[in-house]
């Protein structure tokens, strides 16, 4: 075991270990904090993937700005668990068998796949440093980059006249 | 597997330079935040014709630890219904995320120390200016999970003020930002220093991009939550704001945070538009002085440099009157992000126009 392997190792359990407590947590405020605590986690599986920008991207705009507007919305609304609307046990059962079958299906497309062979290769290739990543986003991937850049626009656009609307 | 032992492969000497680094900085810091406290009440007291505090020391020199003392020794307060992890882990995070800035900032030109060449940066990352703004980003936790923790509805409100204000005001910092970038073509932090370096001081980005600097002082101003930008703590509007709950130590974490984010946004207002260590009218590579005596003064210039900011910072704290709460939206999304955005546009096309 090196040092990049016992990383991993932290940073993979402290990624599931996060996300398991921000489905269980009671408090909506404490599932989106379980959630940001996530989202650092996978931020360093991605420095460890020698993904500087993406990493520090994730950082800026899951944590820094969507998240936050995640903890705004919930701590406005100031829900307890009077306010909890009572849930019907069959919903919840046809809610696990669902899940439990998505799961399933999951674990078997991928049971035999090439990843499962493949190790992660760490801090090998520097495509994700800012500058081999500007190059290839702006030749070989401008369409769908910019077709994307379009969308969120329009996206935004469409968010101001909602709430303009009186 | 294959590549991976690069974490390794780091020596002795690298480890415990920047662990050296790392401790003077974030003492650095601390001291220069706890003089901070003590210049703003003498700046306060010179702007409103008073002598300030003058009892513990001479000139009142000691009365930042006597502050300091004073709030340690206080009863410390923990609200009955409040969260009560969240709420020690707030005033935790705001000190963190105040202290994380300084890494990626360079404080000198490097030192020659037993053969080795000792870069005075903890961290020259590749991505240099995005981490700052990363982690600028992150600094709104302490104050959410503060305000929200303390279970009143004062906090609260204060709170969720701060988070919008900040969010708001992170979108021009970021644009006048990308301007910056594009005359430099590198989001280290070295290279922006280096790319200043030279001519006098006519070669500071400040000449080049001087929207852009009025722009992200701005940002900066309100990343502070300094007045005229201090909404959240608005004390005739919100009692005391987001921590109008703490008590103690955790008071003045927050307090305290305050003023090393001031420190830190003067140090990298400086390194983007004020040519960083650059020593103004003084050609350092000419002069063949010893690289000690360079990074000394460099250092010391940059200290200067930062020493300006803190002090016009305060100079607008207590000149002009606080910002109502829809004048601090209308100044950021329809005046700010406007000419951010015309400023980035007409960069681009000089940059373009020269290249040609």
């Amino acid at each position: 075991m090196n040092v990049t392997e016992i990383l991993f190792g932290i940073l993979t359990v402290m990624a599931l270990f996060s996300a398991l407590l921000m489905i269980t947590s009671k408090n909506p405020v404490h599932s989106v904090l379980w959630l940001i605590v996530t989202f650092f986690s996978i931020s360093g599986h991605y420095i460890l993937l020698n993904a500087q920008f993406l990493a520090v991207v994730n950082i800026i705009v899951y944590a820094g700005a969507i998240m936050v507007l995640f903890l705004f919305v919930i701590m406005l609304m100031n829900l307890n668990n009077t306010a909890e609307p009572k849930k019907n046990r069959w919903l919840k059962l046809v809610g696990g068998i669902a899940g439990g079958c998505l799961f399933l299906v999951l674990v078997a497309a991928l049971k035999d796949s090439e990843v499962k062979r493949q190790f992660t290769e760490v801090k090998t290739g520097d495509i994700g440093l800012i500058k081999n990543l500007g190059k290839e986003l702006f030749s070989t991937y401008v369409v769908p980059f910019e077709i994307s850049s379009i969308l969120f626009l329009s996206a935004m656009v469409g968010a101001v006249v909602i709430g303009k609307k009186e | 597997m294959r590549g991976n032992m690069y974490l390794l492969q780091i020596d002795k000497f690298f480890i415990l330079e920047k662990f050296l680094l790392v401790g003077f900085i974030i003492s650095l810091s601390m001291l220069v935040a706890m003089y901070a406290t003590y210049a703003e009440r003498k700046v306060a007291a010179f702007l409103q014709d008073r002598i300030g505090p003058n009892r513990a020391g001479i000139f009142g020199i000691l009365q930042p630890l006597a502050d300091g003392g004073k709030l340690f020794f206080k009863e410390e307060i923990i609200p009955l219904a409040s969260s009560k992890t969240l709420f020690v882990i707030g005033p935790m995070l705001a000190m963190i995320t105040a202290l994380l800035t300084s890494a990626v900032i360079p404080w000198g030109p490097g030192l020659p120390i037993a053969g080795r060449n000792v870069s005075l940066q903890i961290a020259d990352i590749n991505i240099g200016i995005l981490y700052i703004f990363g982690v600028v980003s992150l600094g709104v936790y302490g104050i959410m999970i503060g305000g929200w923790a303390s279970n009143n509805k004062f906090s609260l409100l204060a709170a969720i003020r701060g988070a919008s204000q900040m969010v708001s005001y992170e979108l021009p910092m970021g644009l006048a930002l990308i301007a910056l970038l594009m005359l430099v073509g590198d989001l280290r932090m070295s290279t922006i220093v280096q790319d200043q370096i030279g001519k006098g001081f006519f070669n500071w980005h400040i000449w080049y991009q001087p929207l852009g600097f009025i722009i992200f002082f701005i940002c900066a101003l309100a990343e502070c939550n300094r007045t005229p930008f201090d909404l959240p703590e608005a004390e005739n509007e919100l009692n005391f704001g987001y921590h109008q709950e703490y008590s103690s130590m955790k008071l003045g974490f927050y307090l305290f945070a305050e003023y090393i984010n001031m420190f830190i946004s003067g140090v990298v207002m400086s390194t983007l538009y004020f040519g960083g260590y650059d020593i103004p009218f003084v050609n350092e590579a000419g002069l063949g002085w010893d690289p000690w005596v360079l990074s000394v003064l460099g250092f010391v210039v940059l200290m200067t440099k930062a020493w300006i900011f803190i002090f016009i910072f305060m100079w607008i704290r207590w000149t002009i009157p606080r910002f109502r709460y829809d004048q601090l939206m209308n100044l950021g999304w329809k005046s700010l992000i406007p000419l951010a955005l015309l400023n980035m546009v007409a960069t681009a096309v000089v940059v373009l126009w020269l290249k040609k």
